[in-house]
């Protein structure tokens, strides 16, 4: 059998078997009814054949299912287009050496955690002097001002720091997504931005576990950054971008 | 592990100086949140009709009116003498406009001292019997096994907790805890009633306390076992949220000497006059405190700074003594956070656990699983907390916070924390006495990195005493984070006590439970 990249099925060991292990709860109490609740609902996501492999009963009128089933649907993989960001990511020394050359000045960058959000892991693996595996933080770039202001700093204080630094760029880092808060935070802040005629000034940037830069793009933002990002991507962006947005201003 | 005993006396004995010398200011000052947790003691609770609580209305008032310095209690203890009120009766008729601070008049000192001492002794009596009721009931149920199974829920709505809570405890957890709203360590002030909306957790307020008492109560009761609450001492409103826990029964609660600080850039010294009084409060209700030495290690590196929270351990132990805690209620904690593609990590995770376990042998220890270094890959987080079990398991650790599949992902599903307990029973049972059959070879891998880290302990305990803990937090020491010493929120909220300051409760919970001396192994 050919691969046909215009109708991609998922695989467990045979091209188009369609395999795909599933798990999910249902409100019910575990038994044979549950089971074949299971199954129907297993039924309507386009799995045929489904087997429920493993039933345990979470007390309380819960029960958990594990899976396993042939999914009827296809994707066309030709036709799928994701905007990417076309930065070359470059190294630490690449990033200071292009700004010392080409911008002959520091870059300010400001960076928060907004609104309720408390976790800094992020932020801080982007912004602190040590970094994350490996690669340095934007702190200990000699060509970068960094400004880590921490977490749960409201939008607005994070956009007054970014003038009064006169900032290049503003990172802002959202880690819980719970009821969507952060497509909420991110998009509070873009208006601020807007509001305060900020926007077209500085580079608006936005990370955590659950961005991606096509989601930054829609909500408006200049790029985004997901998991296991490394300092010097967000650097290479942020280097590259003011030097283009310079060459294009003269 | 064959450690320097000369060592561990130097490590305990450091960190009793560097204790002593906070305690040497401490007891100069009060804060807003202390004198708001004796209003909550003495029964006044509710809020005004612009939603404000009454203890906080309270303290404003007194602090307008130039006296809190004096404490609450005294013009609390007046105003009864003069109206004849309960407290509650007092603060609604300050609430609603009926009477002045101004308007109470003075009244003899042994007057007033009388109906303060009085009330207090009362207040302390109904958490004696809270207590008592807890003792009663862990009596009747099944002894919890060791480790202890610790699980969280989050949902942000109290009645979906419940649920969720129970459903834990059916499942056999022994411990829960409500995460709290992310945003309520920074409220000066502890919100009313129950509460459906929240971010990352659930406020903590009373009535949410009682909803979900109940609950696991009513689990207890089904399984024949004793299922502990916990919530969050911590924030700006330490000792208020340890009397609500105090009076509604529960069992733990987080309680850090210095997480405030460093996690949550609040005022050292209102982080430290708080803990002091949140923990005798603590203490008084037989509450389990749960340290956050675990943190340090999500934003510094767990090999290079595994010794910082052996350092943290002794400095919140001497600090807890000094509250009146006993060892018993210390659930110290640590953390299983080594990158898991480090070769001999697992060593490494060993050699730290167990060292935790032979310098602090009476305390609950409280385990925390690994978050750093885990990933959307569920399949392998789900090894990686295997290992963290049986780790645990090995060394003895009493309180496990059992880690998640969908750590890095959301806050648990109900299959999340069932698929985790499942994990843990099976490895629990599976090595249960593997501790007793293990001999670390002499001067091989754990050991050396067990006396390494007590080494730099001791040293990095000394570089704190001589420069103060407040330098040493100024300098960065823990967990990489550098806090100033006036910076900070809440520091408006300290204030300097009056030579006629007066809180009944300091007297009576430290005479309770007589602070001990460090215990010098």
């Amino acid at each position: 059998m050919e691969l046909d990249l215009t109708k991609v099925k998922t695989y467990g060991d045979t091209l188009n078997d369609g395999a795909m292990q599933v798990s999910f709860t249902l409100p019910v109490p575990a038994g044979d009814e549950a089971k074949e609740g299971a199954r129907q609902i297993a039924l309507k996501m386009g799995l045929e054949a489904p087997a429920v492999t493993e039933m345990a009963d979470l007390g309380a009128g819960f029960t958990f299912f594990v899976l396993y089933g042939k999914c009827t649907h296809t994707v066309d993989y030709t036709a799928i287009k994701i905007p990417k960001q076309q930065q070359k990511v470059l190294s630490f020394k690449e990033v200071n050496a292009l700004i010392k050359n080409r911008l002959e000045r520091k870059v300010v960058v400001v960076a928060a955690c907004t609104g309720s959000d408390a976790h800094t892991v992020g932020i801080d693996a982007i912004i602190n002097m040590k970094g994350y595996k490996g690669e340095y933080g934007l702190e200990r770039y000699p060509e970068i001002d960094a400004y880590n202001l921490g977490s749960q700093v409201p939008n607005a204080e994070l956009l007054a720091r970014a003038v009064e630094l006169n900032a290049d760029a503003v990172l802002v880092s959202q880690v819980v997504t719970q009821k969507n808060i952060h497509l909420e935070n991110l998009t509070e802040l873009i208006e601020l931005a807007e509001a305060e005629g900020l926007r077209d000034r500085v580079l608006m940037i936005c990370g955590g576990p659950r961005i991606s830069h096509e989601l930054a793009i829609e909500l408006g933002y200049d790029a985004g950054f997901g998991a296991g990002t490394l300092p010097n991507q967000v650097a290479s962006y942020i280097a590259a971008d003011l030097v283009r947005r310079e060459k294009n201003g003269k | 592990m064959d450690l320097d005993r000369s060592k561990v006396v130097i490590a305990r004995e450091t960190a009793g100086k560097i204790a002593d010398r906070l305690h040497s200011w401490i007891g100069d000052y009060t804060t807003t949140t202390t004198e708001r947790a004796a209003a909550r003691l003495l029964g006044i609770d509710g809020v005004d009709k612009a939603d404000v609580p009454l203890p906080n209305l309270m303290v404003e008032k007194l602090e307008q009116a130039g006296i809190l310095d004096r404490g609450l209690v005294p013009w609390l203890a007046r105003a009864v003498v003069a109206r004849n009120e309960c407290p509650q009766k007092i603060a609604e008729g300050l609430a609603d406009g009926t009477f002045q601070v101004s308007s109470i008049p003075d009244c003899p000192e042994d007057k007033w001292r009388a109906v303060a001492d009085a009330l207090a002794v009362e207040a302390a009596a109904k958490i004696r019997s809270v207590r008592s009721k807890r003792e009663e009931m862990k009596k009747k149920a099944a002894p919890a096994g060791k480790p202890m199974l610790y699980v969280i829920v989050a949902t942000g709505n109290v009645y979906e907790d419940a649920v969720q809570a129970r459903a834990a405890a059916l499942q056999g957890a022994d411990i829960v805890a409500v995460i709290r709203h992310t945003g309520q360590s920074l409220l000066d002030y502890v919100p009313f009633g129950p509460t459906t909306e929240g971010f990352g957790g659930t406020y903590a307020t009373q009535e949410n306390f009682r909803i979900v008492r109940k609950a696991l109560d009513q689990a207890g009761e089904e399984t024949g076992r004793y299922i502990s609450l916990v919530n969050y001492a911590s924030g700006l409103c330490m000792p208020e949220i340890s009397a609500m826990g105090a009076i509604e029964r529960l069992d733990m609660m987080l309680n850090d000497a210095m997480y405030g600080v460093l996690f949550r850039d609040i005022n050292m010294r209102r982080t430290f006059i708080d803990q002091h009084f949140s923990r005798m409060i603590n203490a008084y209700a037989g509450i389990i405190i749960n340290t956050g030495e675990d943190n340090y290690l999500t934003t510094a590196d767990a090999y290079d700074k595994g010794y910082t929270v052996l350092a943290s351990q002794f400095i919140n132990e001497q600090l807890a003594l000094r509250s009146g805690l006993k060892e018993e209620q210390m659930g110290l904690g640590h953390a299983f956070e080594i990158d898991p593609s480090m070769e001999d990590g697992l060593l490494m995770e060993i050699a730290q656990a167990q060292l935790c376990r032979e310098l602090f042998p009476k305390s609950p220890l409280k385990y925390m699983p690994p978050t750093k270094h885990v990933t959307g890959d569920i399949f392998n987080t789900y090894l990686v907390n295997g290992m963290y079990n049986l780790v645990s398991v090995m060394t003895g650790q009493e309180i496990q916070l059992l880690g998640m599949l969908t750590e890095a992902i959301h806050t648990p599903f109900i299959s999340d924390r069932y698929l985790s307990i499942a994990n843990s029973q099976y490895i629990f049972n599976n090595a249960r006495h593997l501790g007793e059959e293990i001999v670390f070879a002499p001067g091989g891998r754990v050991q050396k990195r067990a006396a390494y880290l007590l080494d730099e302990a001791c040293e990095m305990l000394q570089t704190i005493e001589e420069i103060s803990l407040e330098t040493a937090m100024e300098q960065g020491l823990f967990a990489d984070i550098k806090r100033s010493r006036d910076g900070g929120k809440g520091s408006s909220g300290v204030i300097e006590r009056h030579k006629d300051y007066y809180n009944p409760f300091f007297e009576l919970f430290l005479n309770h439970s007589k602070p001990v001396e460090g215990r010098l192994s």
